[in-house]
Formats: structure tokens, sequence, C-alpha cells
């Protein structure tokens, strides 16, 4: 196969990039840039999209002894990404900027891009694995090494895509046999740290970052029934299940802390209660996708397993498609879900499908939060 | 073997000065030191500096050896500025293009932001042409407050030539030094840098067959440029650091051959040239041809071809083993839409679609034939892919 690379100068594209070349695959390396201003050296904990990066990606396909390009997709990434990462927050919603580059950069732009010119397949370093069921339907799978799974982050993938993806490290044993394997083949970012942080936002202080792109916008904090507690500077600042940062200045009446519940930008207000108010029991989503086959009836509740974050725990849960919306009720009650996350349904560790939640249903009635109501 | 077109990027070193270069290679000896075996080795910097000398039409002791291009430029403009600034504290307009190359753009915006410099950026053309009549009536009110005028001989990414004669005719009047970066000009079109009216002039190697490393920059015997780079003051104590004996004679045996084939090379080129924009202009009829009409250096041919991205067309003719180049600036392997055509006026996707093939002294009509039989594949893969985002 003609296989493209994605090589963000990272220890695991790279070897990734390295076992399709022992595949005995044709494989180009290519580096995405996603940013007209990048920096000359990388910082903390990002870990992509420097020029330091860029030419770790490079070394990494010289050593490999493979074609290597740099393609430009920063203005593309800019607004699919990036002026989305931001609309979402306004919006009162929490994105994953990882899922919507994969879904809209990683595996669309640059697959389609691929494909048109003459590649069959694009290869990345995530971790997670590709297998094939009985009647040769391709199927995306938790990977080996749990701890590093990114099965998540691919939830997005349909079945065309997923017909022209290639993940190596899916059977992974560790990182640190990753780290191991590319020390052997000689790769000089064996030892490179590895990146937590967004990669766009350099200083990793997202509210900092927002707060300089949308300008302040304050407004009330107030609880569920409605009582003002304090102010705030604009929505952005704060993400449903965020402790710190509220500047309430009357405590709660059990003396326990508060949390974000909710954000409402149409009143530009935060809703905040105790702990146990951030149970929810039922989430809604209006787009959502199938990762490879879909479910043949969708109509029943189906047992599954959702995950709502990246390095989040799947828990127990069923779903139905109705009224052209995925619902997906947990068994038990879930904390701190925020609309604009991405719920990833598993069959055992199959992805199934995902959704980008729109809005969550609370497992805690107001009237039980009075201020000397339940805690947490 | 790969087609390489993509000489103005860098050319391959003439076969000609390749055993003279590393015989002067063994010969040990500082070009600077007072004994016989200093002496041997000035010899051959000397024999170089008489044919650069010979080669760009001026005198030998306006030949100062550098690095290279950017250096070069960098001496001249920061000196030129200083030097006027220096006699005169109002003297601080630097008049240049934004289709410059970086190394004439960037000590420009560093003298902005250090030395209290204010650029003034001539209006320019869409096919990259500088407005002579602005220059002429902005001079004739502000003359007084301009330091230097910088403009490049030869585009290096359009080909297109800058009537430097006429420039400089103007400047004169008014007694304001020019400076031309003469690095994708040198060895391609005719130059006499007395003739010019030029103060400063930079010239590299590597563009006509010398290796990387080696350039000269070219200052008037009356020229006042101020010191940037301290040190022994090597080169008329302008310009510091040890010289290359080896470099320097290769630099100089290659500009000795380009000038004396320069009639008979561009003949060639120019004619391979116009089969090369016939055989693309037949597959994509809608390219634009970025110089248009105006006159510029043949062997520099670039396109814009709408609704396709440049480093599609790039990989799919390298893959076929053709090398060519999108001619934008490449900061250190991040794509940026060219500077040249966004100065031009042409928007991001128009620029997004560029495509530089650059021929030179050892193009072949093999390699004219190789291209335009990659050609029709690469355009339609591009085509299919397009733009992203679009």
């Amino acid at each position: 196969m003609k296989v493209l690379a994605a090589m963000s100068g990272g220890v695991d594209s790279a070897v990734a990039a390295a076992r399709a070349v022992e595949a005995g695959h044709e494989v180009v390396g290519v580096h995405l840039a996603l940013s007209r201003n990048s920096g000359t050296l990388r910082t903390g904990s990002r870990g992509c999209c420097t020029i330091e990066d860029s030419m770790d990606a490079q070394r990494a396909a010289n050593v490999l002894g493979i074609p290597y390009y740099v393609w430009d997709f920063s203005e593309k990434f800019k607004t699919d990404v990036v002026d989305d990462f931001i609309a979402e927050y306004q919006a009162g919603r929490t994105p994953n900027p990882c899922m919507r580059c994969n879904e809209r950069i990683k595996f669309a732009a640059l697959l389609e891009k691929a494909l048109a010119l003459g590649f069959d397949a694009v290869c990345t370093g995530h971790y997670a694995s590709l297998l094939t069921d009985e009647s040769g339907n391709l199927e995306l799978h938790r990977s080996n090494e749990m701890a590093k799974d990114q099965s998540y982050v691919l939830g997005v993938l349909t079945a065309d895509q997923l017909k022209h993806s290639m993940f190596p490290l899916g059977a992974a044993a560790s990182k640190d046999d990753i780290r191991r394997e590319a020390n052997e083949r000689g790769l000089s970012v064996a030892n490179k740290p590895d990146s937590y942080d967004i990669c766009f936002i350099p200083e990793g202080d997202t509210q900092d970052w927002l707060s300089e792109k949308v300008g302040k916008a304050p407004g009330q904090i107030v609880d569920r029934s409605g009582n003002v507690l304090g102010d705030h500077e604009g929505t952005h600042e704060f993400t449903v299940g965020q402790r710190k940062g509220l500047s309430i200045g009357r405590p709660a009446a059990d003396g326990k802390p508060r949390y974000v519940l909710e954000i409402r930008p149409k009143t530009n207000t935060v809703v905040v209660g105790p702990q146990a108010a951030l149970a929810i029991s039922e989430m809604i989503g209006v787009k959502y996708t199938w990762c490879g086959v879909a479910p043949e009836n969708t109509n029943d509740w189906t047992n599954v397993h959702v995950q709502v974050r990246a390095h989040g725990d799947a828990i127990e849960a069923e779903f139905r498609i109705s009224d052209g919306q995925m619902e997906i009720r947990v068994n038990e009650p879930l904390l701190g879900v925020a609309p604009g996350q991405t719920a990833v349904l598993y069959l055992g560790t199959r992805v199934l499908g995902q959704t980008t939640i729109d809005r969550t249903i609370s497992a805690v009635p107001v009237f039980a939060e009075a201020e000397s109501g339940i805690s947490a | 073997m790969a087609i390489y077109l993509d000489h103005a990027a860098t050319t391959p070193l003439r076969p000609e000065l390749i055993e003279g270069y590393l015989a002067q290679l063994q010969v040990l000896g500082n070009p600077s030191s007072v004994h016989g075996a200093g002496q041997r080795a000035r010899m051959a910097v000397e024999d170089a500096r008489d044919q650069v000398a010979k080669a760009v039409d001026c005198h030998r002791s306006e030949v100062l050896f550098t690095s290279g291009g950017t250096e070069s430029n960098n001496l001249a403009i920061k000196g030129l500025y200083l030097a006027a600034k220096a006699q005169d504290s109002e003297r601080n307009v630097v008049i240049t293009a934004g289709t410059e190359h970086h190394a004439g753009i960037d000590p420009v915006e560093w003298l902005e932001t250090s030395e209290g410099a204010e650029a003034v950026w001539l209006p320019v053309s869409p096919t990259g042409v500088i407005d002579l009549a602005w220059l002429d009536t902005y001079l004739s009110k502000n003359a007084q407050r301009v330091a230097l005028i910088s403009l490049m001989w030869v585009n290096n990414e359009t080909g297109l030539i800058t009537p430097v004669s006429k420039v400089t005719e103007i400047a004169n009047r008014y007694e304001i030094p020019v400076h031309s970066d003469a690095v994708a000009a040198f060895g391609h079109i005719p130059i006499s840098f007395k003739d010019s009216g030029l103060k400063t002039m930079a010239i590299s190697g590597h563009k006509f067959g010398a290796p990387v490393g080696v350039g000269a920059v070219i200052v008037a015997r009356d020229a006042k440029v101020a010191v940037t780079s301290h040190g022994g003051g090597q080169e008329r104590g302008i310009r510091s650091g040890t010289l290359s004996s080896p470099l320097a004679y290769a630099l100089g045996k290659a500009a000795a051959l380009a000038a004396e084939e320069l009639p008979e090379i561009r003949n060639r080129v120019s004619e391979f040239a116009q089969d090369i924009s016939r055989g693309i202009l037949e597959i994509a009829p809608d390219a634009i041809f970025t110089r248009g009409e105006e006159p510029g250096y043949e062997g520099i041919i670039h396109f814009t071809f709408p609704g396709c991205s440049g480093d599609s067309l790039l990989y799919l003719l390298d893959a076929a083993g053709v090398c060519v180049s999108t001619g934008s600036a490449c900061r250190a392997g991040v794509a940026q839409p060219s500077h040249v055509l966004m100065a031009m006026g042409r928007t991001e996707d128009q620029a997004r679609g560029s495509l530089r093939i650059s021929l030179g002294q050892s193009t072949t009509r093999a390699d004219v034939d190789a291209l335009l039989a990659a050609f029709p594949m690469a355009y339609a893969g591009a085509h299919r892919a397009g733009l992203p985002g679009n």
C-alpha cells in the first residue's frame, strides 16, 4: 500500500511510521503545519506545532529513509479546530479539540488530500487497534495498552475513514516498549517527553488563553434555585465540574465546596451547587456517527459502556436513537458531564459510535439541593 | 538520478572547478599570514578577486568575500543605513519592496525595530513591477530623509527583472545610495556593477556553480558603509573572518565561467523555458504565468495554478523524480504562503497554488522532456486534491 504517515515529531508517530515501513508499505512522511506563527522551540508539554517538532519529524523520516514533506493546514485548522474551540466555549460548552482535529483535519482534510494524491491510507501513532470481524468489516478497538488507549479520540471515525486508516501501535505492549523500540531504531525522539496540553495553547492555560481571545463578559453566579451568589468575568472561564476560581463570598450552608453545574450563555450566568448535584442520569446528542458498521436496531435500549472524556472510565449505560437523537442513560449517576463533550459508546473493547453531548439530565432534582439539602 | 529543476535554490557544483577546489583545500596557510604559506593562500584569494571583479565588472577592491548572499545583504543594507544615519540623524527611511527576499526584508525590519528606521514599501503591480513614478514623486518630497534604497535585481521566485539603472538614475539625482540583491541575477543575465549606478550589490556562489558558503558583497569605492560585524577586518575593514582560499578559488572560477558562457547558456535556457511554459499551458490552460509579459530571467518559470496546492504538485513531481519548488519561503520546513506573491496582491489561495521551475547551466533537453512527461499526472492529481478547506 501507499501510506501517508502523519508525523507530529513525537515518538509515537515516528515508531508508527517505522512499523509501516517495516510492514513493506511505501511510506511518505508528512508533518502538518497547523500554525502560521510556529514557535522555534518546543516548550512545556506541548508535543507538536513548533519548528523543532517539524525538524524532529523530518529527522525521523530521514532515519527511516522515507520522503518527508510539510503540508500547510493552518488555515483549515484555525477555522475548524481553533475557532470552533472558542465558539464552543462561548456557547457554554466544553469542546475536545483533539477530537475535532481527528474528525476534520487528520482523517478528513488530510485523508482526502492523501487519497486524491494516490495514497491508500493515513497512518498515525494513535494507540488503538483496527480489527476485522467475521464478515470482513473493520472495527476500531481499544489499544492493548489501556493506560495510553486513544480509541476515545478516534471515536469520530466512520466506516469509510477506518478503511483508509492505519494504527500500527495498536498492539503495543506499553509506551516504554515504544520508547525502547524508537531507541533501537535510532530515532532521536525516543526520549522526547509526552505531550498533554492543547497544541495551540502555548502556555497551557486554557482559561487565560480564552480570556485573551474573547475578552471579559461579566455576569452572575447563581444556584439552581436562582439565588445570586457572586459575579464572574466571563462564562468561558468555567467548565462544568470546575471547583476552583469561583468567587463566591458566601459559603454554602453545608460548608461544602460548590462546583460549576451548568453554564447558561444566553443569560451569561454560571450555575453552581454541591458536588452531588453534578450527577447526571442521561445525555442527549443531536449529531452522532457510527464507527464502522452501524448497529441494526437502534430503536430499543441497548447495553453499552460510555466514556465521556479521553482518560475517563467507561461506565455501564444503555442507548437508543429516538427522534433522530442519541439518548444515553447511565446506570449509575455520572459526575460533571458538560455539553460539548463527546460520549463514545463501547461494546466491550470495540468502539461503536459517538455523539457530541448537547444536553444532560440531572440525576438530582433541584428541590433536594436547597441550601441545607443534600451534601456531596 | 533525479531531474533537477530547482536551480534558483541551488545549483550543481561546476565540474570544471572540482579539481582545483580539492587541491586548494589541501593548501596550508591563512591568507592573512605574512609567511610564505600565507602568501600562497593569499595568491588564490586574490586571483579569485580578479575573476569576480571581471565577471561583475567592478574594481578588484570593490569585491569583498563573504559567506554568501544573506551575509552580503546584511552587511550592505545595515552598513549603508547606519553610515547615512550617523552622518545625518534625520535620514532614517529605507525604501524597499515587499517582494524582496527575506535576506533583504528582514535586515530592514530589524533596522526598524532596533535602529529607528522607517521602512517605505514601494507599490508593486500584480506582476511584481515596482512603481518608479511613485519612487520619483516620493523622493522629490522626502529625499533628505532617505538613507538608502534596496531592490533586488532578479526576483528569486518570479524571475522578474528590476530596471536597476532606472532606479539608480532617479536615486542618484538625490545622492541616495542604492543596494541590490543580485543573487538571482548574477551569472544569468548580463550585469555590470560599474554601469549600474549601485553602491553595493550581493552575489552568492552556489547560485552559479560554486559551493554553498561563499559569496561576495560588491562595495563601491566611494560607498559609505558602517561596519556591523567586528573582528580582524580582513575584507576592507567591512567584513571580518578568516578568508577561505578554497572557497574564494571556487567562487572566482565559477564566476568567470558563468560570465564567459552567459550568452550561450541563456540562449539554451530560454529555449527550454519556452517549451516548458508552452507544455504547461497546454495541460493547464488556466495557469497564470506570474510575471506576465514583464521582462524576466527566462530560467525562472513561475506559475500559479488556480484550485491546486503547490505542495501537492511538488509532492507528485518529486515522487516522479522531478525536483521543483513551490517558490515560497520555507521557514525551517514550516510552509508559508509566499510573501512575494502576497506583496503582489495575490490572495492566500492564489499564492498557495504556486510552482517554480528553475533552469540552469546543467539543464538538458532530457530534463525538460521528463518534466513535461510527469506534469500531466501531477497536475491532474493536484487538481483532484484541491485546496485544504475547499
